[in-house]
């Protein structure tokens, strides 16, 4: 079976449409940036410390009389939100003061109300200096990621496609990031761990590319950088298409059936899947091409006799 | 063309049934047990295996299985059983010197067990359980030491009849003598006291100040540290959890884990305490030295006590809870230490009272501005006191407490008291529904990605789809075999993990693919086509995935609980893709088409 022809030649990389692609991107990233700035994120716990509880009712719960009952105890400032289902709710409160035993002991109460069917699904308690510590942990990690990948690419590569793929990563992760600042939805550490996937994944499809571009710039002499580009990612268009599918059909699964906790993480998977393969090919190559990449960056230096006998 | 060698089809072939045996004990489901661990720590032997096999069988209900594992006991019971009744005989005539615990355990045929084969290790998000990180209080540690040193320097001082005063401040002792002329003699006392310590000379010619060795904090911090933990041990082995885990993490903090505990009010209770006692005599005239008054509990009289303690919580060896007279007591005994003390106390002090003093710190935030900030609150109350009738040295009995405290109290004296206080920085519990749940709903979604990415490929792929799928199935197997073989837990993050590399481990042969199709259509034989896909395919597989790793070495390595199971799932995912999609794949291509003529190849 083919879903794409067998040769395509599609002009990715045209003047036109690069100025149209930057232009789609640097939209993305503008939106994401201004909403960063201004609305920020709906951090979960992990980063901002805090109590969160959630509850399994027998029935429907009722969010009006819960909240109530929490207001009587003194927790005004409890979010009281549905989870997954009528009957599970989830409970998140701020820092608090006193003694967190004795919070929990008060939460609980308060919640079940008195009936013994109702059970504590979950409870997690992170103190705000851990939430800062794990907030720290997390940014460290994307920036020593992406420098490690920016050195192995300029080692296996060369520096103008390392630049060209740091910085389709940097795309991938901030228009990912911004969807969620976007659209509120909660950013807890299992988002930082599939912003992380998407970088490796869109590193995956870019390098990709980038070895068939050098393999192009060694066999298609002649071409200028743009045709050779143009004829490498059409080559790979097929299995960029492929993989990107059925990366993306597991994920639809893990969102659908994977259950509300893992949600924000699919989320953030698809999102950043589809981003990073649209990158990979605008952005990487687009940005090594406008560095005016061409095929003398990539001929070994001397090292081995037998390639320099091949060389015109 | 097209044909591995023996060899390499024999590797193959020997890895893939490694694989299969290692996944293996995943297929048993899991039944009632009974885990029993020895509380002295030394490992249970056959002897004591058929002890408490017999023990079980009496009150009437027989063990399908009975072994030992990693020096514990493990008694398996037909699904269903109800081990309520039977762990409870099991505490009653065990409890004092062996941790009983209730658990699920695989239900593996000996042979698989004999063979030192294991499950998956399940993390707390799907078995349900308790994550606790504990904030050992490094100052608290510090100023206590601090303290003993006062009174021990205050008592030899005294011995060599060398007039003072002592000053502790902000862990500085100030000894300021009544005659200059003894300040050398101050000084060769305090080092024969302790030779660690820095003594300095005073500003005003007739003191000393002397303060801990920045060897001596270390020191006193890491036996903090170390005490915390042997402590919390204990806790943990009273507590009847299966498989607890009490860890050192970083410079200052404890991890513990508690599988499958259900409610974690009662057990942060007991981890967290800091409850202790101490004995001193009551200052009659109340004008002594260093004394102070204490408060008596809600509605009894304060009193002013003595500086010097007798003895206290540390030096506590047993502790029992009962009742006397109907009311609730502790039996304590002391070390030959706290013994020795308090006989020589009790003889010199006949017809005097005696206070025993509860102590307990407990941490409470509070907001200051926007900021959190955290307070440490310390109780000293008086629970009792009593007139000294006679002489007693090891073994005695406190009352004064209430119905229920009793209980928790000698449980936290008979594990010893905590070096310093822990607080608790980071809670989370799993009930076992959710964690249920998340086994069920991640296991879900792996079937059903599995599934659709299994009948996308032979559609797409055909035959070459087919082996892929070979391939695609043994990676699975794979990842589950080196998860059971490295005991890494499997968190729900980690099936997630699982499901993004099923998505992803196919692009190696879409890759390999892809090239194969392009190769024919470039012309070349069929033969030919597979080989160069295969080899040429392979500088960009490589590529590609060792970039993924890297993003995932780095999250194993900075990332913190759940998220490092997704790391290790996505880093063993990658590793073992890259073989089934290149070798394994090769191997059956090449076993079904190297060799023959070919007109075409079902790619």
């Amino acid at each position: 079976m083919r879903m794409i022809k067998d040769k395509t030649s599609i002009d990715f990389l045209g003047p036109t449409r690069r100025k149209t692609a930057m232009a789609i991107s640097g939209l993305f990233i503008i939106a994401s940036l201004i909403s960063l700035a201004t609305r920020g994120l709906e951090f979960g716990i992990d980063f901002t410390g805090g109590i969160l509880l959630e509850v399994g009712y027998e029935e429907a719960a009722d969010l009006d009389a819960i909240r109530a009952n929490l207001v009587i105890e003194g927790y005004s400032n409890a979010q009281v939100q549905r989870f997954g289902s009528e009957n599970v709710v989830l409970v998140r409160l701020p820092p608090q003061e006193g003694n967190v035993d004795e919070i929990r002991e008060r939460l609980q109460h308060s919640l079940q109300d008195g009936d013994e069917k109702t059970v504590l699904r979950r409870v997690e308690f992170v103190s705000p200096q851990v939430g800062s510590e794990l907030a720290e942990r997390g940014a460290l990690a994307m920036i020593v990621a992406l420098m490690l990948i920016f050195l192995y690419v300029m080692v296996r590569f060369q520096w103008k496609f390392s630049l060209g793929a740091v910085a389709a990563l940097a795309h991938d992760a901030i228009i990912t990031v911004g969807f969620f600042s976007i659209f509120g939805w909660p950013f807890d550490l299992t988002v930082v761990a599939a912003v992380l996937a998407v970088i490796g994944y869109s590193l995956n499809d870019t390098v990709v590319v980038f070895d068939r571009i050098r393999e192009n710039f060694l066999t298609l002499r002649g071409k200028a950088g743009e045709e050779a580009m143009n004829i490498s990612i059409n080559e790979m268009l097929a299995r960029t298409i492929i993989t990107g599918l059925t990366t993306l059909l597991v994920l639809v699964a893990l969102l659908t059936l994977g259950g509300e906790s893992i949600a924000p993480f699919s989320i953030a998977l698809i999102i950043g899947i589809v981003v990073g393969t649209y990158s990979s090919t605008y952005i990487a190559s687009a940005i090594a091409l406008m560095l005016d990449i061409n095929p003398q960056d990539l001929i070994e230096p001397i090292k081995d006799a037998s390639l320099l006998d091949d060389l015109p | 063309m097209n044909k591995y060698p023996v060899w390499l089809n024999t590797l193959v072939l020997v890895i893939l049934i490694a694989g299969c045996l290692l996944a293996l004990p995943n297929l048993y489901g899991s039944v009632p047990a009974v885990q029993i661990a020895n509380n002295g720590g030394s490992e249970y032997d056959n002897e004591r295996l058929q002890e408490y096999r017999q023990f079980v069988e009496k009150t009437g209900v027989t063990p399908e299985a009975a072994y030992i594992q990693d020096g514990r006991v493990v008694l398996r019971f037909d699904a269903g059983t109800d081990l309520a009744p039977v762990v409870l005989e099991l505490k009653t005539r065990y409890g004092r010197v062996a941790n009983i615990a209730q658990t699920l355990a695989p239900k593996l045929p000996e042979w698989v067990r004999n063979a030192g084969l294991n499950t998956m290790s399940l993390g707390l998000d799907l078995r349900g359980g308790v994550y606790v990180l504990l904030e050992v209080d490094m100052n608290t540690a510090i100023d206590t030491r601090m303290g003993l040193y006062e009174q021990a320097f205050d008592d030899s001082l005294r011995e060599a009849k060398i007039r003072h005063r002592l000053d502790l401040d902000d862990r500085v002792i100030t000894i300021r003598l009544t005659a200059p002329d003894d300040l050398e003699a101050a000084r060769t006392v305090i080092e024969r006291a302790d030779g660690d310590v820095l003594v300095a000379d005073g500003t005003d010619g007739k003191s000393l100040t002397v303060r801990m060795s920045e060897t001596q904090i270390k020191a006193r911090q890491d036996f903090a540290i170390e005490q915390n933990i042997t402590t919390l041990r204990n806790r943990v082995d009273q507590l009847g959890v299966a498989e607890p885990l009490v860890q050192r993490q970083g410079v200052d903090r404890i991890v513990v884990q508690l599988p499958g505990v259900q409610d974690p009010n009662e057990i942060n209770k007991i981890l967290t305490a800091t409850a202790t006692l101490e004995f001193r005599l009551v200052d009659q005239s109340g004008t002594e030295p260093g004394s102070r008054r204490y408060p008596g509990r809600p509605g009894e009289d304060s009193q002013v006590l003595k500086r010097k303690v007798i003895a206290s919580g540390d030096q506590i060896v047993d502790a029992a809870s009962g009742f006397s007279e109907g009311r609730p007591i502790v039996s304590i005994t002391l070390d030959s230490a706290g013994g020795e003390s308090m006989l020589q106390t009790t003889m010199n002090n006949l017809k005097k009272p005696m206070s025993t003093v509860f102590i307990e710190t407990r941490r409470e935030a509070i907001k200051v501005g926007n900021e959190v900030e955290y307070r440490d609150i310390k109780t000293e109350e008086i629970i009792n006191t009593a007139t000294i009738q006679g002489i007693f040295k090891n073994r005695f009995q406190i009352s004064g407490l209430r119905p229920g405290e009793a209980h928790d109290l000698a449980l936290l004296l008979r594990a010893g008291a905590l070096a310093a206080p822990v607080f608790k920085i980071d809670e989370r519990t799993i009930g076992p529904s959710l964690g249920q749940d998340n086994i069920d709903r991640g296991f879900n979604a792996i079937r059903i990605g599995f599934l659709s990415v299994i009948l996308f490929m032979v559609v797409y792929y055909r035959t070459f789809g087919l082996i892929a799928n070979i391939a695609l199935l043994s990676n699975v197997v794979f990842i589950v075999a080196m998860l059971s073989l490295l005991q890494a837990s499997l968190t729900l993050p980690g099936i997630a993990g699982i499901v993004l590399t099923i998505g992803m481990a196919v692009d190696a042969n879409v890759l390999i693919f892809e090239r194969i199709r392009e190769e024919l259509a470039a012309g070349a034989a069929p033969q030919t086509a597979i080989n160069s896909g295969y080899e040429k395919a392979f500088s960009s597989i490589a590529d590609a995935n060792i970039t993924t790793l890297i993003a995932a070495v780095v999250l194993f390595g900075i990332g913190t609980g759940s998220i490092k199971g997704f790391a290790i799932t996505l880093m063993l995912g990658i590793i073992t893709s890259m073989f089934t999609a290149i070798v394994g794949t090769r191997a059956i291509v090449n076993l079904f088409y190297g060799g023959r003529k070919l007109t075409s190849v079902p790619v």
